[in-house]
């Protein structure tokens, strides 16, 4: 006969990868809504196309493992990085991109080192990386949902370009696409202009353009704080992010204020928010002691505006995330937290 | 060992103990060289040549060096080999010798040099020494020679691209394009897809080894304990 072990008010577990895997993908909702709505089409598009592959990648690789299948399908964690993933290609992209890069996420990032948990990189990044290093060319077509002459594209017509690289009649591929920000003001800079004026040509003018990051970013950093009141996340990787990006591009700003851009314009352009909330808090590849989140989040926003303003790729997010994860071992080890009775941890032999 | 078997010797440096898949040594040219396969081939007989040389001479003088100071003696042996190579290279194959750049002189630290004319021409009968350094040199070659097949092939779409830097101007048309010029992998081509594609390679090894294993062992019903470790 069994008897229920539950005498005390024992707290119950309320983690489980299901669980927090949906409030993730609730929290990324806002995001996804600003970016389909500035972006168009093609955003839905490349997430749709990333999590269907990334799905059969992972049921086959599973399959090709002998492991249970149906688990690490249904926890929603390979939908989670497929997604967050999506989010960072260009929405104007063929539709290979998601693809390739799907697969190269879950197959090599993730179930090549042993699958969910187990992986040292975060796959999301490692699947953007591969396609950034390997496909220069279409890893740059972003454009906004309306341009500049009014052509939009709507949802077959998006479709008919993501597949095909068929446009509409009368809507050339040059009106659809721009630069992004953080890429118009690195070629300015190139070319010799000040800071200023870089910042004040982005995109003629147009100011739905102009808020264009500042959308995204307030969307994301809202799903970012539902994160954080549901208890998905805690506060010190984002925080330390932001930290580490406001000091780096605050110092370098107050060095020369004229040849780099300013910590706010640093803070809400590119992937900054997005990166801190929702891919360096990968709660695999991330630092897992307190002390060590601070650590993490720091040197990620630090490494991020040093690739932007000094490396040859105009965001270091992604790469900033992976190079992070590399020391994640070694900041783990140096800040276990002191265990109460306990001399310092580490030290006590 | 004064009397070794031939075919054991192919077997060890094609297979069970090649140099690139299962020694692992000789890594910088090999991720370095191997972008495309006239680079690699170039490489890999410019390095059969020099342990296939080296090897004879070191077996050759074995009993005049001294063991205290045999390793000095036998990296000068090393160096000379590959200087004459390089020297030849230079005058006949100039193109070649131009794109494989450092990693040419850089032969001489290659550890599988040293490491075979330490571990078997420092003991053994010259021919024999020479026929291991043949098929050592051959063993890293062909893993070289892969790996620039599968990393031409999908980073610049191309297979024996510029031939006629190694096979003079005949070979001029033998470039065969494979992948359009629209889906050229450019991770393959550098550092990152080197590593993997190694790793691939060796991985591809262990499991084979590992399954044959298996099927030896369940013919025989003898309980053999599978054991894949990447390097003995």
């Amino acid at each position: 006969m069994r008897f229920p072990t539950h005498t005390a008010p024992l707290p119950e577990a309320e983690n489980s990868v299901r669980r927090v895997m949906t409030l993730v993908l609730l929290a990324l909702l806002p995001g996804t809504m600003v970016a389909t709505w500035l972006l168009g089409w093609g955003v839905l598009i490349n997430v749709l196309l990333a999590i269907v592959t990334g799905l059969l990648a992972e049921a086959a690789m599973l399959k090709i493992r002998t492991r249970p299948v149906r688990p690490a399908i249904t926890d929603g964690s390979v939908i989670v990085l497929a997604w967050i993933f999506a989010l960072c290609l260009p929405n104007l992209g063929p539709w290979w991109l998601p693809v390739f890069g799907a697969i190269f996420a879950v197959v090599v990032a993730k179930q090549l080192y042993g699958g969910l948990g187990f992986n040292l990189f975060n796959p999301a990044m490692v699947g953007y990386v591969v396609l950034l290093i390997s496909f220069p060319e279409p890893m740059t077509r972003w454009g906004p949902a309306i341009d500049v002459s009014g052509a939009a594209l709507n949802f077959t017509q998006s479709l008919a370009w993501s597949l095909n690289g068929i446009l509409p009649s009368g809507v050339g591929y040059d009106g659809l696409s721009v630069a992004t920000p953080l890429d118009h003001v690195r070629e300015q800079l190139t070319a010799g202009a000040t800071i200023h004026n870089a910042t004040a040509s982005l995109f003629n003018g147009s100011t739905l353009l102009q808020s264009w990051n500042l959308w995204l970013s307030v969307a994301f950093f809202v799903g970012g704080l539902f994160m954080l009141w549901r208890g998905v996340i805690r506060w010190q990787i984002p925080i330390a992010v932001i930290t580490g990006v406001l000091v780096m591009s605050g110092f370098l700003w107050l060095l020369d204020s004229t040849k780099h851009a300013s910590p706010v314009f640093h803070l809400l352009t590119g992937a900054t928010i997005f990166g801190a909330f929702f891919v360096a808090t990968d709660p695999v590849t991330a630092s897992t002691t307190p002390r060590g989140r601070l650590i993490f989040g720091f040197g990620i926003g630090v490494i991020t505006v040093l690739i932007r303003s000094f490396g040859s790729y105009p965001d270091g997010v992604a790469f900033a995330v992976l190079l992070m994860n590399l020391c994640v071992p070694l900041i783990d080890y140096y800040t276990q937290p002191k265990v109460f009775g306990h001399k310092q941890a580490g030290k006590a032999r | 060992m004064s009397d070794v078997s031939y075919r054991e010797l192919t077997v060890q440096g094609l297979w069970k103990n090649n140099p690139g898949l299962v020694q692992i040594l000789g890594m910088c040219p090999m991720m370095a060289i191997s972008n495309t396969v006239v680079n690699a081939m170039g490489l890999a007989l410019a390095t059969m040549l020099t342990m296939v040389v080296s090897n004879g001479l070191a077996s050759a003088i074995r009993h005049w060096v001294r063991p205290e100071v045999r390793l000095p003696v036998f990296v000068m042996v090393v160096a000379s080999v590959v200087t004459i190579i390089e020297l030849l290279m230079n005058a006949y194959l100039n193109t070649l010798y131009h794109v494989l750049g450092i990693f040419l002189p850089l032969i001489v630290t290659n550890c599988i040099v040293i490491a075979r004319v330490e571990g078997f021409a420092a003991r053994n009968r010259v021919l024999p020494s020479l026929y291991d350094g043949l098929m050592m040199g051959m063993g890293f070659g062909l893993v070289l020679v892969t790996l620039g097949v599968i990393r031409e092939i999908l980073g610049f779409g191309t297979l024996l691209a510029n031939a006629q830097q190694l096979f003079g101007p005949m070979a001029t048309n033998w470039t065969l394009h494979i992948l359009p010029d629209q889906a050229h992998f450019l991770l393959a081509i550098l550092p990152p897809g080197a590593f993997m594609a190694l790793a691939v390679l060796i991985a591809l090894k262990q499991g084979f080894e590992q399954r044959r294993a298996v099927r030896l062992t369940q013919k025989s019903n003898i309980k053999v304990a599978v054991v894949a470790s990447p390097a003995q």
